[in-house]
């Protein structure tokens, strides 16, 4: 094998390698907020770089490669949308590609058009906004379809704004478009844009999003959790017992702990689920929870960070921290990272033997509603006018 | 479905309509996209051509968005998007060309907004001429960079106490105005400065109507239920009503912003249906758009025929939420809405209310002949 070979086939494995650090949708790997990567985000990090965003947006950024995504919606009405590249190393701009709004773009002023989080399969990114509009590019900005679910649906719309982010399975893009009027789910080819199948879920506004479970996506809602075969929408399993319609779910391998009657801890099997258990008094605020290691931790409405045992629910310390908070915590290397709304950075470290405690601060001086994505042993937070990179 | 997607954004999308125009097979492709992702893998092919176009075809693109859906508008969008980063990179984006395009009127507004916006970004001194001349301009979203002009020219005069200027360049930001923040800054512009602002005109909010209710929307069922004045409006008739009679009353708004309110005559009532007749006396045939706000579940008829309806309660109002387009006939018009409120017994669920006002697509209020 020639050198000029072997840079060939080094060139091509760059990307691969990548893969497993990215974080290709809301809230990381299977939307458990957990990275597993090698490089983990050090307990003290900085600012590495910050750019400026064209307009206003909550949507957390995803990291493919080198590559970060982020939407925004900027003008009249916040009429048109937005997605960005940047690159991850320093934050140029790679390209930009906007659309108008097919869809209604109410949205109640403290959300924005630009809410949903993208995803990525590594090939290409879809983004979604709270107009139902949905686009797919390949990484290089070559769109290849969109869609106006509005126009498809004409009653799929919340005039308070949706939220819930795709996620995308099996050459599947699963959306949900749930609301108080037309509410569904779709899933999308990721090839042509067009549906595999379309179901109908509970009439009530909801802005969670969905996480993967071994092969199942778990469309959660105000009447309980359901677990879906991405390909076919056919229901696996079903809870029926109500959970919440913010704060989204938290995942592991083995569970899922469901924000329903305080949190409630499931383990879905063929057509039925089994409670492992509940605890009323864990009450999540808009923060979704997270599993790091044995532990569930959940921020409350008031802004304290609360440490569960993950076998029983029992709650093992509370951390009051610098809030109020709308993003979601994220963990990488044993620690918690979140941004707080007034742009504390705020970096925990939940593993000493009382409580926990936080270490670090970064002040980003910005209102911060959205959640961070980690990779490359970095931190990727948006405002709605900006774009950090905290390393 | 079809006809849905053109009451809801006025969208050009009869196969009549895209045969007209011949551009060639690319963007006929491109135009020939429809809902549920009709039309994309080959509207994806055409795009890779359209896209790797040379920037003097630039405008070719931007043309085939005319009467184009607005799905494939954003097709279109991306490649032409596609080309300029190209072209900036070889200074070959062709300004004049951008500037003429915008000018011309006869150009849907979505090919006119993205060339403007290519110009603020690349040509700055070419867009700022063109921003005087689009205070008439059809398309409202144009026209708010020239209003923004006027209105920053008014608020200098005033700061310099120049009243007789400040008032001029206020009344006529106002006549060109069709944004509700916009019109609110002149309005207070002028009313500071002593003079009248009549805002329901400006705006064709319609404020006389007859009102009935309390028909029942228990478990919210009355959003489906059909109530007699959906049969036919009898404004002497009376009706067994929730808990007691349903009679028409007369209702004119005094509210700035035209809300009709049904808590005013009927009290604070919950799980009820009310409904709303208007006749709107129209010069002529021509289209229209009825645009609503309302945080109740709502329909909608004109001359009898269902328009739309949406079955949301207490998610937000806002002026313009909702808009309507539709065909007025020459002379008498009638108009029915239906207003009905839910069980939530929250602070923020009292209102049963909506505010409706008729204008045509730029956001122009259509007054009444009479």
């Amino acid at each position: 094998m020639t050198m000029k070979t072997i840079s060939f086939w080094l060139g091509l494995a760059v990307p691969m390698m990548a893969l497993a650090d990215d974080w290709s949708q809301f809230r990381g790997p299977n939307g458990s907020g957990v990275s597993e990567a090698a490089e983990q985000v050090r307990e003290t990090p900085e600012v590495a770089w910050e750019v400026a965003l064209p307009g206003r947006g909550l949507s957390c950024p995803i990291v493919v490669g080198d590559k970060v995504f982020v939407t925004a919606a900027s003008g009249n009405e916040q009429g048109t949308l937005h997605v960005l590249c940047f690159s991850a190393l320093n934050g140029d701009k790679m390209w930009e590609r906007t659309l108008r709004a097919t869809g209604r773009t109410m949205s109640h002023k403290k959300t924005s058009v630009a809410a949903p989080t993208p995803c990525s399969d590594g090939e290409r990114v879809f983004a979604l906004f709270s107009s139902n509009d949905l686009v797919a590019y390949d990484l290089q900005g070559n769109l290849l379809w969109l869609r106006g679910l509005m126009l498809d649906y004409t009653n799929a719309s919340n005039s308070l704004g949706m939220a819930s982010s795709p996620v995308v399975v099996k050459e599947t893009l699963v959306v949900q478009s749930e609301n108080d009027s037309e509410s569904l789910a779709l899933g999308i080819d990721v090839k042509t844009g067009g549906n595999r199948w379309k179901m109908e879920r509970p009439k009530a506004a909801n802005w969670t999003s969905a996480v993967v479970f071994g092969e199942t996506v778990a469309l959660q809602s105000s009447k309980g959790m359901t677990g879906v075969d991405p390909m076919t929408g056919k229901v696996q399993w079903n809870y029926a017992d109500g959970a919440a319609t913010i704060p989204s779910a938290a995942v592991t391998k083995k569970a899922i702990y469901v924000p329903s009657n305080g949190m409630t801890a499931l383990v879905p099997e063929a057509d039925s689920t089994t409670q492992l258990w509940r605890a009323e008094k864990l009450k999540p605020g808009t923060a979704s929870p997270l599993v790091l290691a044995e532990a569930l931790y959940l921020v409350n409405g008031s802004g304290v960070l609360v440490k569960a045992d993950l076998a029983t629910g029992d709650e093992v310390w509370k951390l009051r921290m610098k809030g109020p908070f709308s993003g979601s915590p994220v963990a990488s290397g044993g620690r918690l990272f979140i941004a707080s709304e007034q742009g504390d950075l705020q970096v925990i470290d939940p593993s000493g033997a009382g409580e926990g405690k936080v270490v670090h601060t970064v002040a980003l001086k910005d209102t911060i509603l959205s959640t961070p994505a980690v990779s490359g042993g970095a931190l990727f937070v948006r405002s709605d006018g900006k774009l950090w990179k905290v390393k | 479905m079809k006809r849905l997607i053109c009451l809801l954004f006025g969208v050009v999308v009869s196969v009549s309509g895209l045969a007209d125009v011949t551009l060639g097979g690319d963007f006929d492709a491109i135009r020939a996209v429809g809902i549920e992702g009709a039309g994309n893998a080959a509207a994806g092919v055409a795009w890779k051509e359209a896209a790797a176009a040379e920037p003097e075809k630039m405008t070719a693109i931007l043309n085939a968005m005319n009467g184009a859906n607005p799905l494939a508008q954003n097709w279109l969008r991306a490649a032409v998007e596609t080309v300029a980063d190209r072209a900036r990179k070889s200074g070959r984006l062709p300004e004049a060309d951008l500037a003429a395009l915008v000018k011309d009127t006869a150009n849907d507004t979505a090919p006119r907004l993205l060339a403007f916006e290519m110009l603020m970004q690349d040509a700055p001194k070419a867009a700022e001429a063109l921003r005087p001349g689009l205070l008439n301009d059809p398309a409202a979203e144009l026209r708010l960079f020239a209003v923004a002009e006027l209105l920053e020219e008014g608020q200098a005069l005033k700061a310099k106490e120049d009243k007789k200027g400040a008032v001029a360049a206020f009344k006529k930001a106002l006549d060109g105005a069709r944004d509700e923040e916009q019109i609110n800054a002149l309005a207070k512009g002028l009313r500071d400065l002593g003079e009248q602002v009549d805002l329901p005109k400006h705006f064709g909010f319609l404020m006389k109507w007859q009102l009935i209710a309390p028909f029942t929307n228990v478990d919210r069922g009355g959003f489906d239920q059909v109530f007699p004045p959906e049969v036919g409006v009898d404004l002497k008739a009376k009706y067994e009503g929730k808990g007691t009679e349903a009679v028409w009353v007369p209702f004119e708004s005094k509210d700035e912003y035209g809300m009709i309110d049904f808590n005013e005559p009927f009290g604070m009532l919950k799980e009820v249906t009310g409904y709303a007749y208007t006749e709107f006396e129209a010069a002529e045939e021509r289209q229209a758009e009825i645009r609503l706000g309302c945080k109740n579940g709502w329909k909608v008829w004109l001359n009898g025929e269902l328009v739309f309806g949406r079955d949301e309660y207490h998610r937000g109002m806002k002026l313009d939420q909702y808009k309507l387009p539709v065909t007025l006939k020459k002379g008498k018009n009638t108009l029915l809405v239906k207003c009905c409120q839910d069980e939530q017994t929250e602070q923020w669920t009292v209102e049963w209310r909506f505010q409706l006002r008729i204008c045509d697509a730029t956001g122009t209020a259509i007054l009444p002949k009479s």
